[in-house]
């Protein structure tokens, strides 16, 4: 029992064929191909799938794909745009912000969505921000350092909230 | 082009994980690959009366199930232990797939192969296994007790291996006489690594060429490979190719052999196409070795002076179902022998029993033996200081090993080589300015606030290990490394690793490590690790080994480059070798303007029309590196912590970490390495803690009922360091990846009692969780009723 679901995917059109019960996670990683979005628990604790579905940041694992049926995906591999990372990646790079890069990508999308609302958070708004995230390497010093880094750099180029569909490879 | 030691250069690695490109075992997808799923016991002790699969097998998309039965007839062994501890050691086996018996919730029955993971799960739901439940024991002391379920039938009990170290007869007679001695009962309880990245592992089978490769999210590729050749499955080594590739933290619980390694390694033979696993968490909370769960008695006596003259330990010590890889080490030579700490004991005696129970298997985590050791020690001491009244500091500095003493021989077998304690103590005490510091407890108590200030002045034994020494001990490996540097005609290098980075960071530290010796840039030089048909013989990434050993295997390797670049380059210049000085990446004769760059002699290794009538071409070498010893980063750390008294809540306002970790090659990375530690070790202590019930189900089963920290529990910690070079390896380096963790749960176990000490609270079981927390308050001689309507400060 299937069906096809329709996505813009990182700003590309796509479409799988999916059962019920299969969750976006899955469909992102297994059907799509791409593997930047991580699956570290099964409770929903650990934030490594988080990506966004329209603007908002959702935690892939806990959401079917049909559920995303006609909606605008960003996955990690959707942040740099046209060649250019996104600040907070840059920002983590400098700040030593990731050690085995496995909580990466959702600790990236997490903190998107965070500077999408809060543009200039304090340190605890950023360590609220990141509660639905595990890391069990940084100890999440540079991570938060990093978030800031990345903060103030938006501030300066006075960027836009990031858009639900950036254009890159899919 | 020099220089690039000591700073804090950005990870070349970060690339990939920033942009969704790293791939990690999971990731990998080969044609025509299966995936499978293992069918486990839901019972922790139960004889295992018949598997059948039949309706598995019918199920669509089932390509093949398989069972412990079917694995054993193909002559699959027992998966090894790797140290014998004791003449006795008992080493019942351990088959991949369970076959008499299971052991263990979460042991496995059966594996069924299929064309999708939805496929392999829904039919190994299909496997009826028949299984006759029996007792089970999950304590390791009532393990020990008459009548206690047997966990393995061929032994005549549950006592695994005993072990003792140091002069009984003079520690007993040393504590008889003491002037004071401070017991310490308690529970180092047992933890759950929870690296991020699942275990996984693909094995791939070409028929064809009756290769096998086996891709494995492990941290030590090359050990996995003998371990299952020689000992599990007899496949011939040189048929088999191990790859880890981008490894998602180990933190020690990817060390071990495991049997979904040999399962994928096997059933990828017997079904002719690639066979995946990737383990669901819960199923990894099952699987993966946990760590810890030590039940101590330690007794430590003092003079009237507090100088300390003797330390007495008894430790049973849980070994889980069965031996796991490094397991009967961890307990023994990588416990008992840290014992003396920092200190001047002259006398200490320590006695471990190794326990089976029906518990997942314990190895090593992160720290392994070593912060169970600091904890005893550095607890024992604060505890100490209460009881005799003195300042905890001060208790310290007046037993720390003076620094004109190294090297310093312990009571316990360690030879320290160098370290200068003291300093490390007063930067920590400068750092949070320990005067005013205490001045501020007062006032906070006066307010009825609850601060506290904890201490831990640690030492480990990493960088492991010195062969022979470790030989000598029941070592069954060697832990040396290999590294190998291979320089291509356009003068570029390779470098191959035999250790491998999980989170480490080698591919950029190791490149400035060679880009700085061989004086060429940094973008010149490209790290290999992880993958056993491209690099010699290593043992791995743990224990704080990779730079000491691994990175000094590469100093050895590359100056025999060094050596053969300079004969050709000598040889071009028509000069001495002794003439010529090497600066900037050229060979020079000295006083003149005649140079030949390192990539020209590079060209000329590989086009030798001209060169050295007595050499061969190429430029590349391999060198192995065996330590002398082992090497001793120490510290002292110092947390401030305010307790809310209402909620029992402990929020910690600072944290400070001196560490001396020797010569730091990318000062970013070590503080790196020193957070990450320091959030497992106040995991220890605040939040973490596997729970089985008495029928040994594992009731902290997921995530959802097994607290890690998050970003709100901590600070921004404040480190800083102390330099003492290791002096027997050429980088002087220590190692730096498991030392936060060594300190910080002593540290922050003390501070929580430091700031109840005034209500009587003497200690409390780890986690100190806010129920515990708030019990004990309300518990304490001091505390009671008049705290249950308190004035419960937020903090």
């Amino acid at each position: 029992m299937t069906q096809t679901i329709h996505l813009t995917v990182n700003g590309a059109a796509r479409e799988a064929v999916v059962e019920p019960r299969m969750l976006l996670v899955d469909v992102l990683r297994q059907t799509l191909g791409l593997t930047g979005t991580h699956v570290g628990c099964d409770t929903s604790q650990c934030g490594a799938c988080t990506v966004h579905v329209d603007g908002v940041s959702v935690k892939a694992c806990t959401m079917f794909a049909v559920q995303a049926d006609g909606g605008a995906v960003t996955t990690v591999e959707g942040l740099a745009a046209n060649g250019q990372l996104h600040p907070l990646q840059t920002a983590f790079r400098e700040e030593h912000g990731l050690q085995c890069g496995f909580c990466t990508p959702g600790i990236l999308m997490a903190a998107a969505d965070l500077l999408n609302r809060t543009p200039n958070p304090s340190e605890a708004e950023i360590r609220h921000a990141l509660e639905g995230n595990y890391c069990r390497c940084t100890g999440y010093h540079n991570i938060v350092k990093a978030i800031q880094h990345a903060a103030k750099e938006m501030h300066s180029m006075s960027m836009e909230p990031m858009p639900t569909g950036a254009m890159t490879e899919g | 082009m020099t220089g690039y030691i000591g700073n804090s250069v950005k990870r070349v690695e970060d690339q990939r994980f920033l942009t969704g490109k790293g791939r990690y075992t999971d990731d990998i997808v080969l044609p025509n690959m299966t995936h499978a799923c293992i069918v486990r016991s839901p019972y922790a002790h139960a004889r295992l009366r018949s598997v059948d699969v039949d309706a598995a097998c019918a199920h669509p998309g089932v390509v093949a199930v398989f069972t412990g039965q079917n694995m054993r007839g193909d002559g699959i062994n027992s998966l090894p232990a790797g140290w014998q501890i004791g003449d006795d050691m008992k080493e019942p086996p351990h088959y991949p797939l369970a076959v008499d018996k299971v052991r263990h919730v979460g042991d496995g029955v059966a594996v069924v192969i299929a064309e999708s993971r939805t496929a392999a799960r829904d039919a190994a739901e299909l496997v009826a296994v028949d299984y006759e439940p029996l007792p089970a024991v999950v304590d390791a002391a009532e393990a020990l007790q008459d009548g206690a379920p047997r966990v393995h039938d061929d032994t005549s009990d549950n006592l695994a291996f005993h072990w003792e170290l140091g002069d009984k007869a003079a520690t007993d007679a040393a504590l008889a006489g003491a002037h004071h001695v401070t017991t310490y009962e308690f529970v180092n309880q047992r933890l759950i690594p929870n690296a991020i990245e699942p275990r996984s592992a693909i094995g791939d089978y070409n028929g064809a060429t009756d290769n096998l490769t086996l891709y494995t999210s492990s941290q030590n590729p090359h050990l996995i490979r003998l371990l299952l050749c020689a000992f599990v499955t007899g496949l011939p080594e040189h048929k088999v190719r191990v790859v880890s590739p981008d490894v998602g933290g180990g933190f020690g619980s990817k060390i071990f052999h495991y049997p979904e390694e040999v399962i994928c390694a096997w059933a990828t033979r017997k079904v002719g196409r690639p066979v995946k696993w990737t383990a669901e968490r819960s199923e990894s909370f099952m699987t993966d070795a946990q760590g810890r769960d030590h039940i101590t008695k330690a007794e430590m006596g003092f003079d009237a002076d507090g100088k300390l003259v003797a330390l007495r330990v008894d430790t049973t010590a849980n070994m889980g179902a069965y031996l796991s890889t490094f397991a009967p080490a961890v307990p023994t030579y990588l416990y008992g022998t840290l014992l003396a700490g920092q200190y001047t004991t002259p006398n200490i005696y320590v006695h471990v029993n190794g326990v089976f129970t029906n518990t997942v298997p314990v190895d090593a985590l992160r720290g392994a033996g070593r912060p169970e050791a600091a904890y005893l020690v550095e607890r024992t001491m604060s505890l100490a200081a209460q009881e005799m009244g003195m300042d905890p500091a001060e208790l310290r500095r007046k037993n720390m090993i003076p620094a004109d003493q190294f090297p310093y021989q312990t009571p316990v077998a360690l030879q320290y080589d160098s370290g200068n304690y003291e300093a490390a103590l007063d930067k920590a005490l400068a750092m949070v300015d320990y005067p005013a510091l205490r001045r501020q407890q007062q006032q906070a108590r006066a307010e009825g606030r609850f601060l506290g200030i904890g201490f831990s002045s640690y030492i480990e034994a990493c960088g492991i290990a010195p062969s022979r020494v470790v030989g000598a001990l029941g070592a069954r490996a060697g832990l040396y490394d290999s590294g190998m540097i291979r320089v291509h005609p356009t003068g570029k290098v390779e470098v191959f690793t035999g250790v491998h980075s999980h989170g480490q960071g080698h591919e950029t530290t190791f490149a400035q490590l060679v880009a700085h010796h061989l004086q060429i840039p940094m973008e010149d030089v490209e790290v290999v690790h992880g993958d056993t048909s491209r690099i010699p013989f290593g043992m791995g990434t743990y224990g704080s080994r990779s730079l000491a050993v691994g990175g000094s295997a590469l100093y050895k390797a590359m100056q025999k480059v060094l050596d053969k670049a300079r004969k050709f380059a000598a040889h071009t210049l028509e000069a001495a070798e002794e003439d010529l000085e090497y600066t900037n990446g050229r060979f020079t004769v000295k006083g003149t303007d005649r140079s030949v760059g390192f990539g020209d002699v590079a060209l000329t290794a590989y086009i030798p029309h001209d060169y050295p009538e007595d050499m061969e071409p190429g430029l590349e070498f391999n060198a192995f590196y065996d330590p002398a010893n082992f090497t001793y980063p120490f510290g002292t750390h110092i947390s401030v912590v305010e307790v809310d008294p209402g909620t029992g809540l402990v929020e910690i306002l600072r944290y400070v970490a001196v560490d001396d970790v020797g010569n730091v090659i990318n000062p970013m990375i070590v503080d790196g390495q020193v957070h990450g530690g320091i959030a497992h070790g106040i995991g220890q202590a605040l939040f973490e803690g596997a729970v089985y019930d008495e029928d040994g189900q594992l009731l902290t089963g997921t995530y959802m009922d097994y607290t890690m920290p998050r970003a709100e529990d901590f600070p921004m910690f404040e480190v800083d360091r102390t330099v003492t070079p290791c002096p027997h390896n050429p980088l002087g380096a220590k190692g730096a990846g498991e030392a936060g963790t060594i300190a910080a749960t002593a540290c922050v176990a003390n501070a929580v009692c430091d700031a109840l000490a005034p209500l009587g609270v003497r200690d409390i079981r780890m986690p100190m969780t806010p129920e515990r927390v708030w019990r004990a308050i309300n518990t304490a001689p001091g505390g009671g009723d008049g705290l249950m309507h308190g004035n419960g400060h937020p903090g």
